[in-house]
């Protein structure tokens, strides 16, 4: 393990990884920077509201999003999600947590050639669908898969 | 049922009918329990939860062990005659005695107590005698469960494992101890004994924090052995011990590791997991090329294997019991690079059928010296079997809530569902010993809080669907939390938020507005205060001096009429 390098990336802040990518031209600055940010989806109330202000209201299921996430949260403030999508020529992910207030997490656009994988780490309430969905070809796809979480204690 | 697995069941039947006739020496006894048939090129000795028990004690198999889904009526949710009858096992013998709660008192008082590491090693050597080559593999909660254990920060426990000669171990609440304990311990105390866990990693960068397996090569087989630590260590304990760790039960990594020990050359690839046997059972199906899972955590003594067909062939899993009260055996045969086929076998450790290793019962006995006055002192005598195993209640966790409702004016009490915890007969002494076999850990402050009847509804359904739910992925392994004071009813098949009716104080429904005081212990937030539990159940139990009989409340169920999981 090595330590120095987890300080000096630790003070880097959450927004290193981010700042990476962005620098590296790989993804448009809009989440970064909430410039040109979808406002009526992240302030969506419901998972079918925010899918319709994405613009994917009926977006069709799929086997190629790879949804990685612990089956029970580990702890519900940081909820690691990890999203690969083997949709050839994605343009886009959003991450929905069905069950939180404003359901839509994040959503990540890809310039062409970038390798359309990303790590989030979103806050949940309770447990709930985490809903993924894709743009390909100008077609919409989606994933779900169900996180636990829970008030821990009494275990074994 | 294959043909091949109802022959072999049909062998371990024969043996459990040998059934000890009266009359048989202890040595003769011992020779028809121990002294194995040699089978195949490869043996593994397996041990699970033993719990910091280093003496021999008694420990009473569940009644109540309910399978919800897919789970009910296999194993490991069989308890008593279903038990028996499913494994073929001869009622009334000293197996059956080993395996169920059957008419627990009077048996234990004929067949005696059960492990001890004094015994256990007796037999590991036993066994070793006819199996030089076996490696002895410990499932983990080993170094967490008596007072001495918490005391030494598991050191003493550490000195039993190298003395007993265990190989390699995997973990839970060895966690408990804290990472900068378990880090210390793997690092400079524990060799030559091996820790491996492929599903514990750094938070922040997702580097492993120890060793994920190791490659042995075992009477000239090339074995692989990956460890899995308890996926749910952060959840179930205090997350702020380990805060900078993440676990899970990471089943992409493992396939992948699978893939590589092979690749390697390994002929038999062996999961050494603290998942619990309903995990294991269903990562079984999911995982290809693991030839068997030796399991523990839910401390189900399993008498055989359960096979489960995956897409490349199958894998067997089993669960080892907990305290020391067994120890498995299973001989491989490995022919042309592959498991061809295989023997297993749950022996129990009976003390007064295995004399006491010398060497050990004298390390023991130096640990315990120092403290014996205070392990010894009596604080009470029970009328009644205390124990504490099972989905919803036990006698022990029944005096541990009453002494809690007196000590602090408590209308409601709560205690964790652990499932370690010895058990004692109607008439012997309880001692302080026995109050820390039930609650020594690191965080065992007893709190008192005023909740609400919503809050506390939220609480039991939460716990509930820990134990009930239908996907094992989402189960954590622990019993219901015990509950004390209130009644209520449970329907375990129900969905979360439908399991926990009927809940009532002195006759009358709780109400969801109103607060009610609840006592409780082992919070696994930080910064709470309070008195540890061990104080309070033993200032109540020297208050008492006699414990009259004890009969553990039950919430009343639902909808689980004959599963084989109830009794």
């Amino acid at each position: 393990m090595d330590e120095a390098r987890r300080v000096v990336l630790r003070s880097a802040g959450a927004t290193g990884v981010l700042a990476a990518a962005l620098a590296a031209g790989l993804l448009k600055p809009e989440r970064a920077l909430a410039a040109s940010w979808n406002k009526a989806a992240f302030d969506s109330k419901s998972a079918v509201d925010a899918l319709k202000n994405i613009g994917a209201a009926n977006p069709q299921e799929t086997g190629e999003i790879v949804i990685e996430a612990p089956q029970i949260a580990e702890n519900g403030a940081v909820v690691p999600i990890e999203v690969t999508s083997k949709l050839p020529g994605t343009t886009s992910l959003a991450v929905l947590i069905e069950k939180n207030p404003f359901p839509l997490a994040s959503q990540f656009r890809f310039m062409d050639g970038a390798l359309p994988f990303v790590k989030v780490n979103v806050k949940m309430g309770e447990s709930s669908i985490v809903r993924v969905v894709a743009e390909a070809g100008g077609k919409y796809y989606t994933a779900t898969k169900e996180v636990k979480v829970t008030i821990g204690g009494c275990g074994g | 049922m294959h043909r091949r697995d109802f022959l072999r069941l049909l062998a371990f039947a024969g043996a459990a009918g040998a059934s000890l006739r009266p009359g048989l020496s202890a040595a003769q006894a011992a020779a028809e329990l121990y002294d194995l048939p040699k089978f195949g090129n490869l043996s593994l000795l397996h041990m699970a939860d033993s719990h910091a028990q280093l003496i021999p004690t008694y420990y009473r198999e569940p009644n109540i062990n309910i399978g919800v889904g897919a789970a009910e009526g296999a194993p490991p949710h069989l308890v008593g005659e279903a038990l028996l009858k499913h494994f073929g096992i001869k009622p009334g013998g000293i197996l059956a005695h080993a395996y169920t709660y059957l008419d627990f008192a009077a048996a234990a008082q004929r067949y005696g107590k059960v492990g001890g590491y004094a015994h256990l090693a007796a037999l590991v050597k036993r066994l070793r005698a006819s199996r030089p080559h076996a490696l002895l593999l410990d499932s983990g909660d080993t170094w967490q469960g008596s007072a001495t254990a918490l005391w030494s920060q598991g050191a003493d426990m550490i000195g039993a494992q190298k003395r007993l000669g265990v190989d390699l171990m995997t973990a839970h609440w060895e966690f408990t101890y804290g990472a900068a304990r378990v880090k210390q311990a793997v690092d400079k105390e524990l060799a030559p004994i091996e820790f491996l866990a492929q599903n514990v990693k750094t938070l922040d960068f997702e580097d492993p924090v120890f060793k994920p397996y190791t490659l042995r090569s075992v009477n000239g087989v090339p074995l692989a052995v990956i460890g899995q630590a308890f996926p749910y260590t952060p959840i179930a304990n205090p997350r702020y011990m380990i805060a900078e760790w993440s676990f899970g039960i990471q089943e992409r990594r493992l396939q992948k590791l699978v893939d590589e020990v092979r690749a390697k050359g390994a002929q038999v690839v062996v999961l050494l997991s603290h998942n619990g046997m309903d995990i294991d059972l269903k990562l079984a199906g999911r995982v290809r090329g693991i030839d068997a899972i030796l399991g523990g955590h839910t401390h189900d003594g399993m008498p055989a294997p359960t096979a489960v067909p995956n897409g490349a062939g199958r894998t067997l899993v089993t669960n080892a019991g907990a305290n020391g009260k067994f120890l498995a055996v299973l001989d491989l045969e490995v022919k042309g690079g592959r498991v061809a086929d295989y023997r297993y076998r749950l022996l129990p450790v009976f003390s007064r059928l295995l004399p006491a290793d010398a060497e050990m019962a004298a390390y023991i006995e130096s640990v315990r010296k120092p403290h014996r006055a205070k392990l010894e002192e009596k604080l009470a005598v029970t009328e009644s079997l205390l124990y504490r195993r099972g989905n919803f209640n036990g006698s022990f966790d029944q005096l541990i809530l009453d002494a809690m409702l007196a000590v602090k004016g408590a209308q409601i009490g709560f205690s964790p569902g652990f499932r370690w915890g010895t058990t004692l007969l109607p008439g012997d002494a309880i001692t302080f010993e026995h109050v820390m076999d039930q609650t020594a850990i690191t965080y065992p402050t007893s709190t008192l809080s005023e909740l609400t009847g919503e809050q506390i509804k939220t609480i039991l359904e939460d716990v509930c669907d820990n134990l009930f739910n239908p996907d094992p992925y989402r189960q954590q392994g622990g019993d219901m939390v015990r509950v004390g004071g209130m009644t209520y009813s449970c329907s375990p098949n129900a969905a979360m938020g439908k399991r926990i009716n009927d809940m009532r104080l002195n006759g009358k429904p709780l109400e969801a507005s109103r607060t009610y005081k609840v006592a409780g212990w082992a919070p696994v937030g930080e910064g709470a205060q309070g008195e540890p539990i061990w104080e309070v159940v033993s200032r109540y139990l020297r208050d008492k001096k006699s414990i009259a009989p004890i009969q553990p409340s039950v919430p009343r169920l639902i909808g689980v009429e004959g599963n084989p999981g109830l009794a």
